[in-house]
């Protein structure tokens, strides 16, 4: 079973969610994703000061096997990109929770990170597909 | 049913993630794919390759019999071990398998073709030996581990008997050799030295642990898959299967045309093919982002979307060169470039012959 942390959010189509404070989030994929993705090698990600509507594709994870689009869980302005991901794409495989998180937005209405799953309702969601 | 290989409960020890692969279940990857494919390209590693069939042909016509049945010529093998690699074509001239035959004598032969096809191949190697005389028999008593990478063969030496060793001594590439328990042959899917070693399936765990040892490490098929295509080479069901000629698969090598007396199964499709032409398959490279994938359309001309005139046969990213490359089927009048279709976008891509790894090294 894949490590899915208490403390996050999550939407059923494998991203998570941070709350960094402020109305801030940060975003990336679950470790369910990006083992059933393998190993990355591009990481396509939206442009800093773009505004995203939940549920837009806002970037891609593209591993050998297969490109994945990503959707924004959020509504909101895209604050921050992992940059890091340029040259190393592999860091959303070794630490999809960490290092390898994608991108931070400034949520319109932070409120709606409610409408996300809790760690139980994703894991829930993986052992239905 | 899904079958197992004789390897499966090393697989699990290693902690190799299994997939169905035709049938089998087989490792995909022992943790990254990645690092798997550099281990062979940079030092060693092995793949285990006991779901492919094993095939001995023995008898009096056997040579008759194998000349009539591939589009190569084994009348060229003169050398005992030396070992070829040929179609095997139906009458519409479309390939229905490719092989490596080794030969020992004119009366003794071993082939290896794949397992997805592995019931048509023995209904078809069957149904083709009438009225020649020769034995058929398949060999699922052996397993099979390819040990490919520039350290392949020290290693593997490592764990040979003096006599296996004095058998290896100075073989060169495309030979096998049976030496005690073990068939140790120069052959390979990785473009890199190596041997593929045939060895009874009581004794193949063992071997493996030994390897393991020996500090071969252990590789699934994704990075088989990259490495193959890497080295420009085709796999059955992407880059050709039956409905396809092997001029259109870069097999033209492969067609023994001389003598011309030579009957064999789909030379005379082949021969009007020739004189009227055929598509054919080159290479792609594409060093911005993004992953050439199998089934994405091609254009060539600068045509664009309305006229796409070939197809991306197999797609994938080449992690020695850092980016994307594929193998692709298109009209023969091929220029320099073509455009793909990539999630939606057309994309320029050159065009090389379907070669870009050998040795370590990009060969394009």
């Amino acid at each position: 079973m894949s490590d899915i942390p208490s403390d996050l959010h999550y939407a059923s189509t494998h991203e998570w969610v941070r709350p960094e404070g402020d109305g801030i989030f940060t975003v990336g994929i679950s470790a369910h994703a990006q083992e059933l993705l393998g190993d990355m090698v591009f990481v396509e990600l939206p442009d800093v000061g773009s505004e995203v509507n939940a549920g837009d594709d806002v970037a891609v994870a593209e591993s050998v096997k297969a490109a994945s689009d990503v959707y924004t869980p959020l509504t909101g302005e895209v604050i921050a990109v992992n940059e890091e991901l340029e040259d190393s794409p592999e860091l959303v495989n070794a630490d999809p929770y960490g290092d390898g998180w994608l991108f931070k937005i400034k949520a319109e209405d932070p409120d709606e990170v409610g409408d996300l799953l809790d760690a139980e309702g994703y894991e829930n969601a993986i052992d239905e597909e | 049913m899904t079958n197992q290989t004789v390897l499966h409960a090393e697989h699990l020890k290693a902690g190799a993630k299994m997939v169905d692969f035709h049938g089998w279940e087989m490792p995909i990857n022992y943790g990254s794919q990645i690092e798997e494919h550099h281990a062979v390209r940079k030092d060693a590693g092995m793949f285990d390759v006991s779901h492919m069939t094993i095939v001995d042909v023995k008898g009096q016509q056997a040579q008759a019999y194998l000349r009539y049945l591939l589009a190569n010529d084994v009348a060229k093998l003169q050398d005992k071990g030396k070992a070829l690699y040929s179609g095997m074509l139906n009458d519409s001239a479309g390939v229905i398998d490719d092989l490596i035959v080794y030969y020992f004598d004119q009366t003794d032969y071993r082939l290896v073709v794949n397992s997805a096809t592995r019931e048509k191949d023995m209904d078809w190697l069957n149904a083709q030996a009438e009225g020649f005389d020769v034995s058929i028999n398949e060999r699922p008593e052996f397993a099979m581990i390819a040990v490919q990478g520039p350290n392949a063969k020290v290693k593997a030496q490592s764990l040979f008997s003096a006599a296996q060793k004095e058998a290896v001594e100075g073989m060169k590439v495309f030979y096998g050799v049976q030496a005690e328990d073990l068939f140790i042959a120069t052959t390979g899917y990785t473009g890199e030295a190596g041997y593929e070693i045939i060895v009874p399936s009581d004794k193949a765990p063992e071997l493996w642990q030994q390897l393991l040892a020996a500090g071969v490490a252990p590789c699934g098929l994704g990075a088989r898959d990259t490495l193959r295509l890497e080295a420009g080479m085709n796999l059955y069901g992407l880059d050709m299967d039956e409905t396809i000629s092997p001029l259109a698969a870069n097999m033209g090598w492969t067609i023994s045309w001389e003598p011309s007396d030579r009957d064999f199964v789909g030379r005379k499709v082949l021969e009007q093919q020739k004189i009227d032409g055929t598509d054919k398959l080159v290479g792609l490279v594409m060093t911005d982002k993004g992953v050439l994938r199998s089934g994405q359309k091609v254009a060539i001309g600068g045509l664009g979307g309305d006229h796409a005139q070939g197809v991306i046969t197999s797609g994938t990213f080449s992690p020695t060169l850092g980016h994307s490359i594929a193998m692709a089927r298109v009209p023969a009048n091929v220029g320099e470039t073509v455009e793909v279709e990539m999630r939606k976008k057309w994309v320029t891509v050159n065009v090389v012959k379907p070669s870009f790894v050998r040795n370590g090294k990009k060969v394009f």
